[in-house]
C-alpha cells in the first residue's frame, strides 16, 4: 500500500460522499485538497477544517473525515479560525469559504483576518453565484455578466485577490478548480507558508452559473485563463534539482524550509512585488481574463500568534500553575 | 444650627467632564474612608469626553449602605451650566460650596441652605501659573475646602493624595499644595454654620478596600484561567478587558522570554469577538468577551450556534441603558430576558447575576467552569453601577479549587473506548463528551455544525433526531439548575418578601431596614443565576406577596418568573421597576412597596 511520509494511506484523507451537484467545481477542489494534504503529509489530528455557510462551506465534510471540523455561521469563519489558532498554535487551520461567504456577508472578517495575518489557509471557492439559495449574484460576479435568466449584473465586482494584496496579505494565489496541476502545489505552498494564505479558486457552478452570459463558466474560464506561473512545491527533505533556463523560474523559500519553484510563463512577472500583482490583476480584468498562479508572496512577516508573543505550548494546555498568580502576589493586590 | 448630622450624608460634586475632577473626587472619597467611615462613590457621567456636565456623589453611611441616595446634602458646585438645577436638587438644610462668582439670585435663591462662596478661579489663578494644570488643581482646592468644613484632618487628605499619585511625587506635592490652599481659605474666610460633620469611626471599614466590578471580573478571568479574550470597546465594559490586559501584562508574561500565556485581541466588531471566543473555546482554550447591550445584539447568531453546537465561551455583559444606543453611560438591568434566550429558535442560556464586587470575581471564575462543564456560552450580567463604580469590598478570596474542564476525552480515554459520539448523552444529564482538535487519536475528530445533527455529530434532518437533540438540551439546562450559583435567602417567617438580583441588591438592603422601621418586615431572596433554582419557587410558596425589584421598565425577571412558576404561585409575585438610568435607591423600593401593601391592587398585574 502506498503511504505518505506519515505512513498514512490516501484513504485517510478522504471524507464523506459529497452532497453537492454532480460536476460542481467544488468537488474537484476537494479532490485536489485530498491529494495536497496527503502528499504534504498533514497529520489529520492537527488539521482544523473550518467553514462558514454556503455550498463551499459544506465541503470540509468531504475530506479527512478523522479531522475536527467546524462549520460555523455565515461569513464569520475567519473569527472562529482566529480563535482556534490562538487556542492551539499547532493546528493547521484550513478555512474554506465561498464568494458570498467571503465577499458579501463576511467581507469585514475577511479583511481583518488578513490584517492580522492569522496563520491559516483560506480558500475562496469562487463561482460568482449563490448556489444554495438558487442562483442570485454574489459580489464577485463580473459587471455585465448575467444570471441564468439573463439579468445582467450592474454593480462593480470585488476582486478578493486584489483586495487581499492591498490589505497586506502575505500569500495570494488564484487558480481554477479544473487545474489540479497548478492548484495542488499552490495548496501545499500555502500549508507551508506562515501567515494568511489566500487562494481564490474559480469554481464553476454547473447548476446556476455555467451558461453563456457567465464569466465563471467552464467554457469562459478555459478561454480566458492567463497563467503567470506554474508552481512546483518541494519539501525541505526532497533533493530535487530543477534545471530551469535562467530567468524563467522564481524560487521562494517558505518558512518551514520548503521551496516553491514558480516556472514563469510571463518572464517579467515578479511574485514578490505587490505593485506588479495589483497592476496585473487590473490589466487582465480589463481584458476580461483570469490571471492564475501565485500572484504575491512575502515570507517572514510575523503572524498573529507571533505578534501576540504566545508561548510555544498551546494555550489550551496551560494549567492552573501557569495561569493563576501566586498567593503572595494575590495578597499583595489587596495591600 | 440644626441638629448635627454625623457620618450620614451625601456630598455631590458637580463639575464639567474633562476637567480632571475624577482625581479630586477619589481623593475626597479615600480621605473620608481613611477616617474609618463607610463611603459609596457613584459617578454619574455623560457620554462625552469633554465639556458636558458630570456629577460625583459620595455617599457617607455609618451603617455601610452602598446604594445611591436621592438626597444631596452637601453640594460642591463647580459647573456654571448646571448651577441652578444643582442648587435646586439640594435637600432642605443642605450646604453649598460654590464658585463665588455664580449668582445667588432669582431661581437659585434658596434660603433653606447654607452657602460657602469660594473664589476657586481666583485662588487657582493666583497660585498656579501653569494654565493647563490650573483646572485640575482648582478641583483639589475644593477637596481642601470641603475637608476643612466637614472635619477631615488635612493629614488624611494628604495621605489620600499620596495614594492617588503614587508614582508621581511632583504631582502629589502640587496637589497637596492645592488642597492646603483650600484648607487655609476655608479656615480664614468661612464660618461653619451647616450641620454636617465627619468623625473617625472604628469597626466598620477594617480590611476593606475599593474595587470596581469590572476589575473584579478581570481578576476572575486571570484566576479562572482565561487564555483568549476578544473584545470590541464599548462603554461600560471596556475597563473589564482593559483591566485584564493590565493584569495579563503583569502576570501572564514570562520574565525571561517575554512570551505570553494569554492572547487578547481587539476585534473589528462584536460578531468577530464572539466568533474568536467560540473558535478558541472549541479548540480547548478558556475564552471570554466583554461587551454591553449593543454588542449582545450583534452576538445573537453566534450565541445560538454556541448553544446548539455546544461550544464553551464566557460573555460578560456590563449592562447599560437601552434600547438602541440608549444612554451609554447610565445603568440598567436591561438585558436579562434578551440574554437568557438570545438567538433565534429555542434557546435558553445560563446567566450569572453578580451583585457585589466579590461575586463579580467569583462568578467570573464560575463562568469558565460552567462553560466547560456545560459546553455552552455563559453570560455574566453585570451592569454599569457594579462594573464602573468603586465599591468597598473585603479582600477577594484566593481560589480554593482547580479548574473544572468538564467532560473532555483525551487520547488515553479514547484508547479505552470502542466508539464515542459527540452528542451522546452517556451520563443521562444532558451533557455529552467532547474531544479537542489536536487529540492524537484516529477516533477523536468530529464535525461541529450549527445544522441539524445526530448523536454522532452527523448531519441529519430527521424529525425525531432534531427533536431529540432539542430535548437533550433542555435536560442539560435542567442539570444546570442545580450547578449554577444558588439564591441567597435572608430572613424568614414574614408574609411579605422581596426578590431581587444583581446590583439592585444594595438598594434592597437599605430598603428592608427602612421598611422594618415603618412596621413592614420582609424576607429577601436574591437570585444569582438563571435557570432559576427550585429554591425560588419554594421561597415564593412560603410567602403571600413577593415583590420582584429590578432595574428595567418591563419587569424582565418578573416576566421570566411568571412564565416558569407553577400557576398557583404566579399571583403571589408583584413587580417593582426602576428605569431612569441612574442606580436604584432604597426609596424606589420602599415607596411602591408600602403603597402596594396598603392597596395591593395598584401594582399587581
Amino acid at each position: 500500500m502506498t503511504v505518505n511520509l506519515l505512513g498514512l494511506s490516501r484513504d485517510v484523507y478522504k471524507g464523506l460522499p459529497t452532497t453537492l451537484c454532480a460536476g460542481c467545481g467544488h468537488n474537484s477542489i476537494t479532490n485536489h485538497l485530498i491529494k495536497a494534504l496527503y502528499e504534504f503529509g498533514v497529520a489529520p489530528h492537527l488539521l482544523a477544517k473550518m467553514s462558514g455557510i454556503g455550498c463551499s462551506s459544506k465541503t470540509p465534510a468531504y475530506f479527512v473525515e478523522q479531522a475536527h471540523g467546524f462549520n460555523g455561521v455565515h461569513g464569520r469563519m475567519p473569527s472562529a479560525a482566529t480563535g482556534a489558532k490562538l487556542a492551539n498554535r499547532e493546528l493547521l487551520v484550513l478555512g474554506i469559504s465561498g464568494d458570498g461567504d467571503t465577499a458579501s456577508i463576511g467581507l469585514g472578517q475577511y479583511v481583518h483576518m488578513i490584517r492580522r495575518n492569522v496563520d491559516c489557509v483560506y480558500l475562496v471557492e469562487n463561482n460568482g453565484v449563490y448556489g444554495l439559495t438558487k442562483g442570485q449574484f454574489s459580489a464577485t460576479a463580473d459587471t455585465g455578466s448575467t444570471l441564468k435568466n439573463g439579468t445582467p449584473n450592474e454593480f462593480s465586482m470585488i476582486d478578493v485577490c486584489g483586495l487581499a494584496i492591498e490589505l497586506g496579505a502575505t500569500f495570494v494565489a488564484r487558480s481554477f478548480s479544473g487545474d489540479g496541476k497548478q492548484l495542488v502545489p499552490l495548496l501545499q505552498a500555502a500549508f507551508a507558508h506562515r501567515g494568511t494564505s489566500i487562494l481564490d479558486i474559480i469554481s464553476p457552478c454547473v447548476t446556476f452559473n455555467d451558461h453563456e452570459g457567465s464569466t465563471k463558466s467552464y467554457a469562459y474560464v478555459k478561454d480566458h485563463d492567463v497563467t503567470i506561473n506554474a508552481p512546483d512545491f518541494i519539501r525541505p527533505r526532497e533533493e530535487i534539482t530543477v534545471d530551469y533556463e535562467p530567468g524563467s523560474a522564481q524560487e521562494i523559500t517558505l518558512e518551514d524550509g520548503s521551496r516553491l519553484l514558480l516556472r514563469k510563463v510571463d518572464r517579467d512577472y515578479d511574485a514578490t512585488s505587490r505593485i506588479d500583482a495589483l497592476s496585473l490583476i487590473h490589466e487582465t480584468r480589463r481584458r476580461g481574463e483570469f490571471v492564475t498562479g501565485l500572484l504575491y508572496v512575502e515570507t517572514g512577516v510575523p503572524d498573529l500568534n507571533e505578534r501576540e508573543k504566545l508561548v510555544e505550548k498551546p494555550l489550551k494546555d496551560l494549567k492552573e500553575d501557569e495561569l493563576r498568580i501566586s498567593r503572595d502576589d494575590w495578597d499583595a493586590l489587596f495591600q | 444650627m440644626h441638629q448635627r448630622v454625623t457620618n450620614d450624608f451625601t456630598i455631590r460634586v458637580a463639575t464639567v467632564n474633562g476637567s480632571g475632577s475624577q482625581s479630586s473626587n477619589l481623593v475626597l472619597t479615600n480621605a473620608i474612608f481613611r477616617l474609618g467611615i463607610p463611603v459609596a462613590p457613584k459617578n454619574v457621567f455623560p457620554s462625552n469626553i469633554e465639556g458636558l456636565p458630570t456629577w460625583f456623589d459620595v455617599r457617607i453611611s455609618s451603617k455601610g449602605y452602598q446604594c445611591r441616595t436621592r438626597d444631596v446634602d452637601v453640594l460642591v458646585a463647580l459647573n456654571p451650566a448646571t448651577w441652578r438645577t444643582d442648587i435646586a436638587g439640594v435637600k432642605v438644610g443642605g450646604a453649598v460650596i460654590y464658585e463665588m462668582t455664580y449668582p445667588i439670585s432669582g431661581e437659585s435663591q434658596r434660603d433653606d441652605l447654607v452657602y460657602y462662596p469660594v473664589p476657586f478661579n481666583e485662588l487657582a489663578k493666583a497660585n498656579f501659573s501653569d494654565g493647563a494644570l490650573r483646572k485640575y488643581l482648582l478641583n483639589m482646592i475644593y477637596v481642601g475646602v470641603a475637608g476643612e468644613l466637614l472635619g477631615i484632618p488635612e493629614a488624611d487628605v494628604e495621605a489620600a493624595i499620596g495614594a492617588q499619585f503614587k508614582r508621581k511625587a511632583k504631582a502629589a506635592a502640587t496637589n497637596v499644595e492645592a488642597a492646603h490652599i483650600g484648607y487655609t481659605y476655608a479656615r480664614e474666610n468661612l464660618k461653619k454654620t451647616d450641620r454636617f460633620a465627619l468623625e473617625r469611626m472604628n469597626g466598620k471599614t477594617e480590611g476593606l478596600s475599593f474595587m470596581d466590578g469590572n476589575r473584579a471580573a478581570a481578576l476572575g478571568c486571570l484566576m479562572g484561567g482565561c487564555t483568549v479574550a476578544a473584545w470590541y470597546p464599548i462603554t461600560p465594559s471596556s475597563s473589564l478587558c482593559e483591566s485584564f490586559i493590565a493584569l495579563a501584562d503583569k502576570y501572564r508574561v514570562d520574565a525571561q522570554t517575554g512570551e505570553r500565556r494569554v492572547a487578547i485581541v481587539q476585534a473589528e466588531d462584536e460578531l468577530a469577538a464572539i466568533g474568536m471566543v467560540l473558535g478558541a473555546g472549541w479548540a480547548g482554550a478558556r475564552a471570554m468577551t466583554s461587551t454591553s447591550g449593543p454588542g449582545i445584539s450583534l452576538m445573537a447568531e453566534w450565541v445560538g450556534y454556541g448553544y446548539y453546537a455546544e461550544v464553551p465561551g464566557v460573555i460578560f455583559d456590563v449592562q447599560r441603558a437601552g434600547p438602541s444606543t440608549g444612554l451609554p453611560t447610565r445603568t440598567m438591568q436591561g438585558d436579562v430576558s434578551f440574554a437568557y434566550t438570545l438567538s433565534h429558535g429555542d434557546t435558553k442560556h445560563i446567566v450569572l447575576l453578580p451583585a457585589t464586587v466579590q461575586e463579580a470575581y467569583e462568578m467570573s471564575m464560575d463562568a469558565f467552569d460552567l462553560a466547560d462543564r456545560f459546553q455552552t456560552p455563559i453570560f455574566v450580567l453585570s451592569d454599569l453601577d457594579l462594573g464602573m463604580n468603586s465599591w468597598l469590598t473585603q479582600p477577594l478570596p484566593y481560589p480554593d479549587r482547580p479548574f473544572d474542564r468538564g467532560k473532555i476525552l483525551r487520547e488515553k480515554d479514547l484508547n479505552k473506548l470502542e466508539s464515542w459520539g459527540r452528542y451522546r448523552d452517556v451520563d443521562k444529564d444532558g451533557v455529552p463528551y467532547r474531544t479537542l482538535p489536536g487529540t492524537n487519536h484516529s477516533n477523536a475528530g468530529y464535525f461541529t455544525r450549527g445544522t441539524g445533527h445526530d448523536e454522532e455529530a452527523r448531519y441529519s434532518e430527521m424529525p425525531e433526531v432534531w427533536q431529540r437533540g432539542l430535548d437533550r438540551l433542555v435536560l442539560k439546562h435542567e442539570t444546570a439548575r442545580t450547578a449554577v450559583p444558588q439564591p441567597v435567602v435572608t430572613g424568614h417567617g414574614n408574609p411579605v418578601a422581596i426578590l431581587a438580583y444583581g446590583s439592585t441588591h444594595h438598594a434592597v438592603v437599605e430598603a428592608r431596614d427602612i421598611l422594618a422601621s415603618r412596621g413592614v418586615e420582609t424576607d429577601y431572596i436574591r437570585v444569582r443565576a438563571l435557570p432559576f433554582s427550585s429554591d425560588v419557587a419554594a421561597f415564593i410558596a412560603r410567602h403571600e406577596r413577593v415583590y420582584v425589584v429590578e432595574q428595567n421598565r418591563d419587569g424582565q425577571l418578573y416576566r421570566l418568573l411568571r412564565a416558569e412558576l407553577p400557576n398557583h404561585l404566579v399571583s403571589r409575585i408583584l413587580s417593582i421597576r426602576h428605569y431612569n438610568g441612574v442606580p436604584i435607591d432604597a426609596y424606589a423600593v420602599v415607596d411602591p412597596l408600602l403603597q402596594a401593601e396598603r392597596q395591593p391592587a395598584v401594582v399587581a398585574e
